[in-house]
């Protein structure tokens, strides 16, 4: 049995009090009117807001290649030269919409924490059921691990419904399809509310989440009872239930994607969202369960986890990095290639305001692992998997940022207090969800056919 | 070249692997084993070092993605920077997108086809080249164990190799 450290238990709860008052911080900070906006702009830049109103201009109606832009720029700025008053009204409608962008902050923030640790406890089941479901020999010694890490699914899905609830009624505004302001001067978002309308995409919501949430009570209560079954029944259950969960996975983690978060840019679709946020998660998901395992181990809690356990881990956290980068590179470059305008401000809103982001994301989700990982004796070292697998789990979350902030807040982003409260917040919860579970049962299954193949797996 | 060798002859890979242990234990040398399938832990059993092949797999891989980053660059970027639809070819990485998939096939095509070529050198195979077997039943269903007898004594280390399980033993000079 493990007992969950006094130690770690205090660093759970300082994470998540540092986190809840930066948060709060965050949004006490965030501007409440257009004056509190021109205020903050101008002791920030000083004497840049032309500039400013220039440039986000811009972003809204930018077509790919430079030269339609730049005339576009010029038209505009000889228009606002022309008539004062119209230039009055374009800067107030600009700080208008500085202002949603700074009050989207903050909750944005906390939408992207809370979907990135969700996602890899989502992750992990996925996972999970896989192995499961393929009969795997060699995983079963970490299935305690994985089952904990679940835990943390019934406690954040509720978090994550609740911060969707909220945006359904009109606490803040995230999706701006829920805005019937918005929606009745806009045709695209009017021809889709017979999906993307409030109660559907609660009730949505619902059936994903209580489903997911239903696999994984079922699957672990059967892993406890078989710990003192005598055959093989609650295996041949768990096997069927894990197929299930993976058929009901599928559907429900694409049409997810397409709801909590392709959803934040009504005006752009791509067919293969889905997959790409499922490596997300699943590539999360896999490295959570190592660094885990590797930290167990290090306490001496799993003495029959042998470094060919994390050796698989590793190559796993491998294989799924190239196939995230794969999916991202595959969207990327058709709307990059065809350069279909409706297509493409997607990419063109992200590498114009988010560069660093969008281009760094590869470093640290291909290059690193790709390189770091490739040597088989490197995939032993368990410093060398810990130190990958952060910088993996940091890509995710940028991955998870890029996805989300831009359709929030756009060009008003920045990592600061309230994105790092928001990670400390929820990364403590985890921690705290995670290791509580991990006290609750043997770390060792006990009844599970494949055991003994596991605790001697060699490679 | 060692003018005396004894050729053992197993019928079983789990006695064979037993019989390496113990012939190196005593300090015997193995020349050769041949075997009509791989036996799993065998070359850790004879303390053979490990392959360098993916080492050079990986390093053709560099040359593979620098023969397409060149190719590309100087065709497409340098020599006709032809406008073809749009897509901007001032510089490589403002159309690298449109290259990717050929660097990452010829990476492929080189790591995969010189590290062959690499193990045909390295294990000296090729066509029309003559075969080595020992024994033509080592293809089919018995091992064959090459044990050096040059500085022994025949009698002991036949004696020696009977008692690991050798089913036959030849003396080859």
């Amino acid at each position: 049995m493990y007992t969950l450290s006094s130690k770690l238990k205090l660093t759970a709860i300082i994470f998540m009090i540092v986190g809840a008052i930066g948060l709060i911080y965050g949004f006490i900070a965030a501007p409440e009117t257009v004056e509190d906006v021109k205020e903050m702009m101008a002791s920030e830049h000083h004497g840049e807001e032309h500039a400013g109103v220039e440039s986000s201009e811009i972003n809204v109606e930018q077509l790919p290649g430079e030269g339609i832009s730049e005339e576009h720029a010029e038209e505009t700025h000889a228009a606002a030269e022309g008539g004062h008053g119209e230039e009055a009204a374009h800067d107030n409608e600009h700080y208008e919409h500085v202002l949603h962008q700074l009050q989207n902050k903050p909750w944005s923030a906390l939408y992207v924490a809370a979907f990135f640790f969700f996602m890899i406890s989502l992750g992990v089941l996925a996972f999970y059921a896989i192995q499961y479901a393929a009969q795997a020999g060699w995983s079963p010694v970490l299935f305690r691990v994985m089952e904990a890490i679940t835990a943390y699914l019934l406690p954040g899905g509720i978090i994550v419904f609740v911060l969707l609830m909220l945006s359904g009624f009109h606490v803040n505004h995230l999706f701006i399809w829920m805005d019937p302001e918005v929606v009745a001067h806009d045709e695209i978002i009017q021809a889709k509310t017979a999906y993307l309308n409030v109660p559907f995409f609660l009730i949505r919501a619902a059936i994903y989440l209580g489903g997911w949430i239903l696999f994984r009570h079922l699957l672990r209560k059967n892993s406890l009872k078989m710990d003192d079954a005598t055959d093989n029944t609650y295996f041949k259950k768990n096997f069927k239930l894990a197929a299930g969960f993976l058929v009901f996975f599928i559907v429900t983690e694409s049409m997810m994607s397409w709801d909590w978060i392709m959803s934040l840019d009504p005006h752009w679709f791509s067919t293969l969202f889905g997959w790409f946020v499922f490596a997300s998660l699943f590539v999360s998901g896999i490295t959570t369960i190592a660094i885990i395992s590797i930290y167990l181990k290090s306490r001496g809690y799993l003495e029959f986890v042998n470094d060919s356990h994390i050796h698989d881990l590793a190559k796993f956290m491998f294989g799924i990095s190239i196939f995230w980068t794969y999916l991202w590179f595959s969207q990327f470059m058709l709307i990059w290639y065809s350069n279909i305008p409706e297509e493409v401000v997607y990419f063109i809103t992200r590498m114009e305001d988010y560069p660093v982001l969008f281009w760094g994301m590869l470093v640290t989700n291909f290059i690193f692992p790709v390189l770091l990982l490739m040597n088989s004796d490197y995939k032993r070292v368990n410093w060398f998997v810990i130190m990958t697998g952060i910088i993996i789990l940091a890509g995710h979350y940028l991955n998870v940022f890029v996805l989300v902030m831009p359709a929030t807040v756009g060009e008003s982003w920045f990592i600061g207090v309230s994105e790092i409260s928001a990670v400390l917040l929820f990364g403590g919860f985890f921690l705290f969800v995670v290791f509580n579970a991990l006290t609750k049962a043997p770390l060792l299954v006990k009844g599970n056919p494949f055991i003994k193949e596991s605790k001697h797996y060699h490679y | 070249m060692a003018s005396k060798v004894l050729h053992a002859i197993y019928r079983d890979d789990d006695l064979l692997l037993q019989a390496v242990k113990q012939i190196r234990e005593a300090r015997y040398h193995i020349g050769e084993i041949y075997c009509p399938f791989p036996v799993h832990g065998l070359d850790k059993a004879m303390g053979l070092a490990p392959t360098r092949l993916a080492i050079t797999s990986f390093l053709y891989g560099l040359v593979g993605l620098a023969v397409a980053i060149a190719m590309m660059n100087f065709i497409m970027i340098e020599d006709w920077p032809q406008d073809i639809g749009g897509k901007p070819s001032f510089s490589f990485f403002q159309n690298m997108p449109a290259f990717v998939p050929i660097m990452f096939e010829l990476t492929v095509f080189f790591a995969a086809h010189l590290m062959v070529i690499t193990f045909y050198m390295r294990s000296k195979l090729w066509p029309f080249k003559k075969a080595e077997n020992p024994d033509v039943r080592t293809t089919d269903d018995v091992f064959l164990m090459e044990v050096d007898a040059a500085n022994h004594n025949v009698e002991d280390l036949t004696d020696f190799l009977y008692k690991t399980g050798a089913s036959e033993i030849k003396l080859i000079e």
